[in-house]
């Protein structure tokens, strides 16, 4: 068949595709005109390739063909509760399953932390190794039990403290999972660099006796966003894996396959983040209750979250 | 075996998405150039944003500057992943340029991708002003920066809806030899460039085809040539 004859036979369906790919109830799930036309396009296009036709045909076929596989294969299809169903199974699942990665990235981070808090009760000295005076100087300032407002500065309020804390926290997180690209060279260095900061105030504060109005504030967000920290960590970790172990994969395929699993990690950091930014501004700086309370309110949150991570999920959904 | 379509012969970037139906659809990945002038279309897109917000939340004091934080957050880290995901696949500089990211498959993006090729620009960016990433695409011919390749996404041009052919009309004249395939595709490519083409440098790729065109010269070869394409495509 020649292409002017085989235009003139077809030239209407093309219409008519053109006009369905317009229409969002003509393209919606179940609607089985669509897929019949596509498939017929699809035909089409394999014939007028196969037979050289002239390329604008081809390309038009082409075209057509594309976006009808946009819609077909891009449908959402009928899943509700999708949100839902990642935290409430799907993360804690992902989790678990990743345990390897999240220990290390805790012990990467938690080390150093520990370890120089416990070296700076020793060696106090040793604080100006790791800040700088003036970030020391901030912290006195804003943990000295005689600030009415503990963990933040004079001109601070707590709106602009939370969105300080998304604006600032949400992006270490971030970049401690990118670099994980760097053959996870870079999340390891931002896990060991956080955990040696946060461990610096943590030592320092305590050693001057500030540790009060310190941990105190702490207590409550530190469930949330040291774990936020961890879970970033394992989601870079896990690319990093995938470059320097692909394993029986390419490292192409292996790099695709891990980002599909660290980005969930991801999402769930960012969570955690979120609601740790809420809790620093609005619960850490309140002064009315004892410490007591906010020791045993982190201690709570703690218990919560591990509880979170290790139970749900553990059954298949129905 | 079929002779390979011309298509695949000489130097192209289209990347082929096998679909179930059994056929190849073409893709065409977008370059440095194009993705760079989206990128910076965005940028001053980004920028005119904040210093709206800026003017507004300057008036607000205190809770101005928690609006800022939020919104610089906001528009560095999600609002490009947003708008690929909410806006076919594309952030205003790209559809300013014509662009839209889609999976390898040639499926619309959703969250899971756009969210981390977005993130993974930071690395992109490294050592200073997308170095990596433009050394990325350097060296594949999808043209995909790292965050591409974790993501399993591409950058392609927007296939221009409709599409038409046009074979300027003329007497059809019948080729004086069998003409294959791949032969033919040719005939019926230079047919529809024609028009795009200056007449001399119509004239001289015309010329080049000398069985065709019975050694004619200048303006009758670009005329003949059109006419085997007519015949070609089944006109009288």
């Amino acid at each position: 068949m020649k292409q002017a004859a085989f235009e003139a036979v077809h030239e209407s369906d093309w219409q008519e595709f053109e006009r369905l790919l317009g229409d969002d109830k003509a393209t919606a799930p179940g609607n089985v005109d669509f897929p019949r036309l596509y498939r017929r396009i699809c035909q089409q296009l394999a014939l007028a390739r196969d037979r050289a036709y002239g390329p604008g045909l081809v390309d038009r076929l082409n075209a057509l063909a594309l976006r009808g596989h946009r819609v077909l294969y891009g449908a959402d299809g009928i899943r509700r509760n999708q949100l839902a169903e990642f935290f409430l199974r799907q993360l804690p699942r992902v989790v678990r399953e990743e345990l390897r990665l999240v220990l290390a990235a805790a012990a990467l981070f938690f080390g150093p932390l520990a370890l120089v808090a416990l070296a700076l009760q020793v060696y106090p000295d040793f604080v100006g190794y790791l800040l700088e005076p003036r970030q020391i100087a901030d912290f006195q300032q804003m943990y000295d039990p005689a600030n009415p407002r503990p963990g933040m500065r004079e001109a601070d309020s707590n709106v602009v403290m939370f969105a300080y804390y998304i604006w600032n926290n949400v992006k270490i997180g971030f970049q401690t999972f990118a670099s994980g690209m760097l053959f996870g060279l870079g999340t390891i260095f931002y896990l060991v660099l956080n955990g040696l900061r946060i461990g610096a105030a943590a030592g320092y504060l305590t050693h001057i006796g500030f540790g009060v109005p310190f941990w105190s504030f702490v207590a409550g967000h530190s469930a949330p966003e040291l774990s936020a920290i961890v879970l970033s960590g394992a989601a870079g970790l896990r690319l990093g894996a995938a470059l320097v172990a692909p394993g029986r994969l390419t490292r192409r395929a292996a790099l695709a396959a891990a980002a599909r699993r660290a980005v969930q990690l991801v999402y769930g950091a960012a969570a955690l983040f979120t609601l740790a930014a809420f809790i620093e501004a609005f619960w850490s700086p309140l002064q009315l209750l004892p410490p007591q309370t906010k020791y045993a309110v982190g201690a709570a949150l703690w218990a919560a979250l591990i509880a979170y991570l290790a139970l749900p999920g553990r059954h298949r959904a129905r | 075996m079929q002779p390979a379509p011309l298509s695949a012969v000489v130097l192209d970037t289209a990347h082929e998405v096998a679909t179930p139906e059994g056929i190849d659809i073409e893709l065409r990945p977008a370059g440095p150039v194009a993705r760079a002038s989206a990128w910076l279309v965005d940028l001053l897109i980004r920028a005119g944003i904040l210093l709206l917000i800026a003017l507004v939340a300057g008036a607000l004091g205190k809770f101005g500057s928690a609006v800022m934080l939020l919104s610089l957050f906001f528009l560095e880290w999600l609002f490009p992943a947003w708008c690929e995901v909410h806006w076919n696949g594309a952030t205003p500089g790209k559809k300013a340029l014509g662009l839209v990211v889609v999976h390898d498959d040639g499926t619309p993006v959703r969250w899971p991708a756009a969210l981390t090729r977005n993130l993974l620009r930071a690395v992109d960016f490294l050592p200073m002003l997308y170095l990596f990433g433009f050394a990325a695409m350097s060296a594949n011919r999808d043209f995909k920066r790292l965050g591409d390749f974790a993501a399993g996404t591409l950058v392609v041009y927007r296939p221009a809806p409709g599409g038409s052919h046009n074979v300027p009309l003329a007497p059809a004249i019948a080729p004086a030899l069998a003409l294959s395939l791949a032969e033919q595709r040719a005939v019926l490519d230079f047919a529809e460039r024609s028009i795009a083409l200056t007449p001399e440098r119509a004239a001289e790729l015309a010329e080049i085809a000398q069985p065709l065109t019975g050694g004619a010269r200048d303006a009758a070869a670009t005329e003949r040539l059109i006419g085997v394409a007519n015949h070609l495509l089944g006109r009288p």
